[in-house]
């Protein structure tokens, strides 16, 4: 996958090559939807397998900038991750100010079907970008330790 | 990297001059053909580094350096608290005390490989390994306090590991200073029922054979015999670790401001020693180096267990337990004068030098075991520390082969079948519950491990004793 640039094609994401690790990026109309998205490639770093949506959790997070809010949000993922032993498909993120409220929907780990292949450490501030391009796609991106 | 940056010293031997902001300059230690490979950002985080308050002497730069979060990895730093030196969250890293440690079998090979397909198959069972494995673990508040402060001594006091064990781990298996009241809720919550779980990415256990002596006396002081199995484990602090890591990034991103610390990047994030957020980070790493310390305990005991099972007369003898990301205190020389500096390892092993007085009996006349890990189908090394490594990084020595190849590269270059294949043409079992994983972890993907600790040898950080090669590897 690629940055889009058609203006039909508005969100998305992918993952980016790091020397050790991965990098996820997200991109989307809005700071929110472009968070949304990456946590879809931050899924996709552990398994490629269908995700049900089958049980929901709420996450807050709070940081003094967007970029920071960004791993925040990456990290509160990782961390429901690690805690219920889950994987999540669905997203959705609200954004004020200096606080976001997101939504996960997944299912608990199945070791057979997800295959996962890795464990995601945390986010970290490593190539972290948030940003509005030119052709005002958001783009969210950073490197996650796994 | 471009070799028209750097000065070259010798043949193993690089430098970078102090400029713009930084304040020592930067060595590292590879040879011509490794350096050219060593990214660019290596050459950035290594003098960004070189930049943080109370540095001394030098920020250092390992034979498998890569690019990592703010120090890169195989970095190595000392810094003076009384020069207004720094601890750094991104500086150790979110695998808090990761490390190795190997055990020896006392097996010759050939009685390993007549039932290595069953050991590989009861490994696989005894050790959980990557996401969704389930430990048979699960620690209250204050179990959960307890193994904080007690490390691999309160892993041997709950049953799982053996007291001759502790003269063999750093710190003799309890790392002093630990608070676990600065270790937050919810990086104690993500641990409750991970203790004994190995983790994914580069983690494994082991099971190799010495294929090479290099120092005959060494060898034998450190147990290992031509053709005789040993078992390695490769893993770290788990959830805690990357919770205390990832907090405590935050926190300082903001403190470093407040305190007027200029970040030549976000994940330099710092404060200094003599601060309260310094000083409970310190509280919260030692404890996070004392999960890890248990966690390996725990998962040797694992390890033992299955070895008794199959071989009723064999013993594991922990050869010993190593941590290549940390921040410890130790007395070293600045400017002439030795003193208490704050060592970051990240991706470095420590390899104390022959007569150092925390080595235990049996291997101090030698110098500290430093373990190096190798990639599923390559070589893993064991050095010695040697006298010249303190003047030379600190006593430090490389920690493994270091990536070559970006996981996203190695998946477009193989399946993990293909490699899972390869592997065992050449003799070596894979068990992973993840073909994915192991396509990520292709040993193509690594430097050659060889070459690194060659250099590493040259440069005299530490000197060879023997190689591994893998038999079975548990891959999380």
């Amino acid at each position: 996958m690629t940055l889009p640039s058609a203006p039909t094609v508005t969100a998305g994401s992918e993952h980016f090559a790091h020397d050790a690790d991965v990098g996820v990026r997200g991109w989307g109309a809005t700071p929110s939807q472009a968070f949304e998205q990456a946590a879809e490639a931050l899924t996709r770093v552990v398994t490629e397998a269908k995700v049900a949506e089958r049980d929901r959790i709420d996450v807050r997070c709070e940081a003094p900038d967007i970029e920071l809010l960004f791993v925040e949000w990456l990290n509160a993922i990782i961390y429901e991750m690690a805690v219920r032993n889950m994987l999540f498909s669905r997203f959705s993120v609200r954004i004020e100010g200096t606080r976001l409220e997101g939504t996960l929907w997944g299912e608990p780990v199945d070791v057979e079907r997800h295959a996962p292949a890795c464990e995601p450490k945390g986010a970290t501030y490593t190539a972290l970008k948030v940003l509005k391009k030119p052709d005002g796609v958001w783009s969210a991106a950073c490197i996650v330790d796994v | 990297m471009d070799l028209t940056r750097l000065a070259q010293v010798d043949s193993t031997t690089w430098r970078i001059e102090p400029h713009g902001a930084m304040r020592v300059p930067v060595i590292i230690y590879a040879d011509e053909s490794l350096i050219r490979d060593i990214d660019d950002k290596v050459y950035e985080q290594a003098s960004n580094v070189a930049a943080l308050p109370g540095i001394v002497r030098a920020s250092y730069a390992m034979p498998d350096a890569h690019w990592g979060y703010g120090f890169p990895i195989g970095g190595v730093a000392a810094f003076d608290p009384n020069e207004g030196g720094v601890v750094s969250a991104g500086g150790v890293g979110f695998d808090i005390s990761c490390g190795v440690r190997t055990m020896l079998t006392g097996l010759p090979v050939a009685n390993v490989l007549a039932e290595q397909r069953p050991l590989a198959d009861e490994l696989f069972r005894a050790i959980p390994a990557g996401v969704g494995s389930k430990g048979s673990i699960s620690l209250d508040a204050a179990q959960m306090d307890a193994m904080l402060a007690g490390g691999a001594r309160w892993a041997v006091e709950q049953g799982w590991g053996e007291t001759r064990d502790l003269q063999r781990i750093e710190e003799e298996g309890a790392m002093a200073g630990a608070l676990p009241e600065h270790v937050s809720k919810r990086a104690k919550e993500r641990q409750r029922r991970e203790m004994g779980t190995l983790g994914s990415g580069n983690h494994y256990l082991e099971v190799q054979g010495i294929t090479e002596i290099y120092d005959a006396a060494a060898a034998e002081a450190f147990g290992l015999k031509q053709d005789e199995a040993v078992v390695t484990i490769h893993c770290g602090s788990r959830g805690l670790g990357h919770q205390i890591g990832t907090e405590f990034l935050k926190e300082m991103v903001v403190s470093a401001e407040a305190a007027g610390i200029e970040l030549p990047d976000r994940e330099l994030a710092c404060a200094p020693i003599n601060s309260e957020v310094g000083q409970r980070y310190l509280g919260a790493i030692r404890a996070g180096i004392n999960c890890a310390l248990a966690n390996r305990e725990i998962l040797g005991h694992y390890a033992r267990r299955v070895f008794r099972h199959s071989f009723p007369a064999c013993d594991l003898e922990l050869l010993y337990d190593v941590s290549h990301n940390t921040c410890k205190v130790e007395p070293h020389s600045a400017n002439g004068t030795p003193r208490g500096l704050f060592v970051y390892r990240k991706g470095a092993t420590r390899a104390f030098g022959p007569g150092h007085p925390s080595l235990p009996e049996a291997l101090r006349s030698i110098g500290q075991p430093v373990l190096i890990g190798g990639s599923m189908g390559t070589s893993s090394y064991i050095l010695a520390g040697t006298a010249s490594s303190e003047e030379k990084a600190f006593s430090s020595a490389c920690h493994g082969a270091g990536r070559a190849m970006s996981r996203h590269a190695a998946l477009k270059r193989w399946s993990g079948r293909m490699i899972l294949d390869e592997l065992r043409a050449q003799g070596i079992l894979i068990r992973s519950p993840s073909n994915r994983g192991v396509a990520e972890e292709a040993p193509g993907a690594y430097k050659d491990v060889g070459a690194v600790v060659a250099a590493a040898e040259h440069a005299g950080l530490a000197r060879r004793v023997a190689r591994l090669r893998p038999l079975i590897c548990i891959k999380g």
